[in-house]
């Protein structure tokens, strides 16, 4: 058998996990870690100029794949720089393993140089952590790692290594367990079956059914069956933030996103449904608005791998616990077997209903009030030049809410956002992590000048591996989504949400080797976007001004119900 | 309500303060809680008691049930069980009181396990509104020191807490 020191046990671990990528900063604890890396070729590693950019890299390439992703940070300021980007996998239910370098096991405790307790540090965010005790066990903890963050309801792991544990001259036998058993962990693989017919029976027997679906149809890879059974029921369907490119954005049947945010169409129906069948969402404050008020007349079906978020805020009463493509899939066996079908009036009066909703506000914006530009007519546009097919990381304001409303996603995992945590900064090494995994594919950061400048320094790091994806950066000059609250709510008191003293983001980038544009008239934008999108090798940073006094509508009333919002700065609902 | 739950979890190091720290994060209550190794010594058995409402302690139960570590919970309170606490109390015991800390002593059916010129240590087991009850009868005046282990329980009859 391979003798192998802890690092090379390490490294021949991920590789036999099938890591292609993994995303770091090196130091004094990783070393060496680092020293068997580059020993050898099979896994390749990137230099970031951040560690929360490694962790958000990391975590965009499961969004996108569904694998998890590996980000390797050294002990102290690496270890906590990478806990805003675990916090954010947390949040989002992303599958991500991340390597943590300790201190020698002799000094923990000890107040060493560079010594952090990450397992203590991170403990709320993670799904679970391994500390490492003895070099034998690298192998099994790892795989252990990613079995944990991939299967059930994904989530971050972390894996902590003082450094005496990768001795290079401490030598092992190396096997990789081909599977793992863990006694206290068996997530569930399919729903009960007697709550799934109850729950066909309820769809079947509904008048004003609303399909509420989430990011976990996305991360269990349920979207042709959620598709196929919307169609067969002919039922409206709306997303979350999270699960945008679940349901096809263009298709008849979708209604947008519900929430806070959500289309008066999406908004209202959920309101006035008889019947709500949620899948792999979790009735977040940010979609049910005030809990007391949320949706008087339904009943609920609640589709969910953790049963933890049944029934945490909104009271199921059809609770199952089960992977949304397997109990989707049972139902659509059911449905099409069923002698009962919807009754074809109460649905088509459903229909009506909807679509004078949807005639009444339909994501209408004003162009007239300003001379500058919108923010929605930008993202109209990238949807039009990219033909709704490109992967769009998103950062954290005003443009991803912009983004989230006016760029039609037709296909899963392609909407790359943080949406429960809300981390100002990820767009861009999210972008990063996407685009180096699918070099033939349109990859968008769409930014603002606020949240761009939050890990503005991995300019560099695309630089380094030329890694050509396109900047949409809409610069209002204002942290946007702070400003509209202080509009609304503060009697317009602006309070720090202005950003003075903007560098020039076309020199900057220029600075970093790449290509800088500025568009600042609405005529001159779908050129200057084609133009950047045709620079296939060339990572393009287009800055473009649009009106600083745009507010995000719809917008709930807080407290209210879900029908309660404002539709335009003076129309309310 | 008041619930004792019980957690069979894996006898490894950080288990006891993801417990801990699930409780503190989301915001639970704790009002005692007891650790130690089962017979079988890769096992530990965490007994909480915790006050909350039946939504609040879905929660717990759930949430508990997630953390990898946790191999197994149940809510003692959901069926009949037997519940007991130890105390020990350290009082003052000089003149009269020798005699009559004795003999409430022996009406709650506890011991004396240490006894200096000045001094009775009580040992006391029983549910915990027996202990509270030995502590109000005695009075504060003559407490010097309590100590308590927190509430350890059982669910009656064949049912078991085991993998």
């Amino acid at each position: 058998m391979e003798q192998l020191s802890g690092g090379e046990m390490l490294i021949r671990a991920l590789k036999d996990e099938g890591v292609k990528h993994i995303y770091g900063y090196p130091g004094g604890a990783l070393l060496h870690i680092y020293d068997a890396l580059f020993q050898q070729g099979d896994v390749q590693h990137v230099l970031v100029r951040h560690e929360q950019a490694a962790t958000h890299m990391a975590d965009a390439y499961a969004r996108a794949t569904g694998k998890a992703g590996v980000a390797l940070v050294t002990s102290g300021p690496g270890a906590t720089n990478a806990v805003t980007g675990i916090a954010t996998a947390y949040m989002d239910s992303i599958p991500m393993v991340v390597i943590t370098g300790q201190v020698m096991s002799t000094l923990i405790g000890e107040d060493a140089f560079q010594e952090t307790d990450m397992i203590g540090v991170s403990r709320p965010v993670v799904k679970h952590s391994f500390s490492v005790q003895n070099p034998e066990d690298i192998p099994s903890i790892i795989k252990k790692a990613f079995h944990i963050a991939e299967s059930g309801r994904p989530g971050p792991v972390v894996v902590d290594i003082p450094k005496d544990m990768t001795n290079p001259t401490d030598r092992f036998n190396y096997e990789y367990p081909k599977s793992i058993k863990l006694r206290s962990y068996n997530p569930v693989s399919r729903g009960h079956s007697g709550q799934i017919k109850k729950a066909v029976d309820m769809v079947l027997g509904a008048k004003r059914l609303v399909i509420y679906a989430g990011g976990g149809v996305i991360l269990g890879g349920a979207s042709k069956e959620l598709t196929e059974l919307a169609q067969l029921l002919n039922a409206p369907v709306t997303n979350t933030l999270m699960g945008l490119g679940g349901y096809p954005g263009t298709d008849r049947q979708f209604i947008g996103m519900l929430g806070m945010h959500g289309s008066y169409e999406a908004n209202m129906a959920m309101h006035h449904a008889d019947l709500i069948l949620a899948v792999g969402a979790r009735f977040d404050d940010r979609v049910t608005n005030g809990v007391d008020k949320f949706c008087p007349t339904a009943k609920i079906i609640h589709v969910d791998i953790d049963p933890a978020s049944i029934s945490k805020t909104i009271k199921a009463d059809v609770p199952i616990v089960g992977p949304a493509k397997h109990v989707l899939n049972e139902m659509v066996t059911l449905v099409k077997d069923s002698k009962k079908q919807p009754e074809k009036e109460a649905v088509d009066s459903w229909w009506k209903q909807i679509d004078e909703w949807r005639t009444r506000h339909g994501g209408h914006y004003r162009t007239d009030d300003s001379e500058k530009m919108k923010p929605q007519q930008v993202i109209e546009m990238l949807s039009k030049v990219t033909g709704g097919d490109a992967y769009i990381c998103s950062d954290v304001g005003q443009h991803q809410m912009f983004a989230a409303q006016y760029y039609k996603f037709n296909k899963p995992n392609r909407w790359i956002n943080s949406g429960g945590l809300g981390t100002m900064g990820f767009g861009l090494p999210a972008a990063m992590g996407v685009k180096m995994n699918f070099p033939d594919e349109e990859v968008v950061c769409v930014t603002g000048e606020g949240s761009i400048q939050m890990n503005i320094q991995e300019l560099s790091t695309i630089s380094q591996y030329n890694i050509p994806l396109k900047v949409i950066c809409l610069n209002n000059q204002s942290l946007g989504m702070v400003r509209q609250w202080q509009d609304m709510n503060y009697e317009s008191r602006h309070s720090h949400s202005y950003m003075e003293s903007l560098p020039d983001f076309i020199k900057l980038a220029e600075a970093y080797g790449h290509v800088g544009m500025k568009v600042d008239k609405y005529e001159d934008l779908e050129a200057a976007m084609t133009k950047a999108f045709a620079m296939k090798d060339r990572m393009v940073f287009m800055d473009i001004t649009v009106d600083p006094f745009e507010h995000v509508y719809p917008m709930q009333v807080p407290r209210g119900s879900m029908r309660d919002m404002w539709l335009s700065k003076t129309e309310r609902t | 309500m008041r619930h004792i739950i019980s957690v069979l979890m894996e006898n490894e190091p950080g288990a006891l303060s993801r417990v801990v720290g699930l409780f503190s994060q989301r915001n639970f209550n704790i009002e005692s809680l007891t650790v130690a190794p089962t017979e079988d010594s890769t096992l530990s058995r965490l007994t909480v008691t915790t006050i909350g409402s039946d939504r609040v302690i879905e929660q717990i139960t759930k949430q508990l049930n997630k953390l990898i570590d946790v191999v197994k919970v149940v809510d003692l309170t959901e069926g009949d069980h037997v519940e007991r606490e130890l105390m020990m109390i350290k009082l003052k015991a000089s003149g009269q009181m020798r005699a009559e800390i004795k003999r409430t002593a022996d009406i709650f059916r506890g011991q004396i396990i240490d006894v200096t010129p000045t001094t009775y240590t009580v040992q006391l087991t029983g549910a915990s509104d027996k202990l509270d009850a030995f502590i109000e009868t005695l009075g504060a005046a003559h407490i010097m020191e309590v100590v308590r282990t927190g509430v350890s329980g059982l669910s009656r009859g064949e049912k078991v807490l085991s993998i």
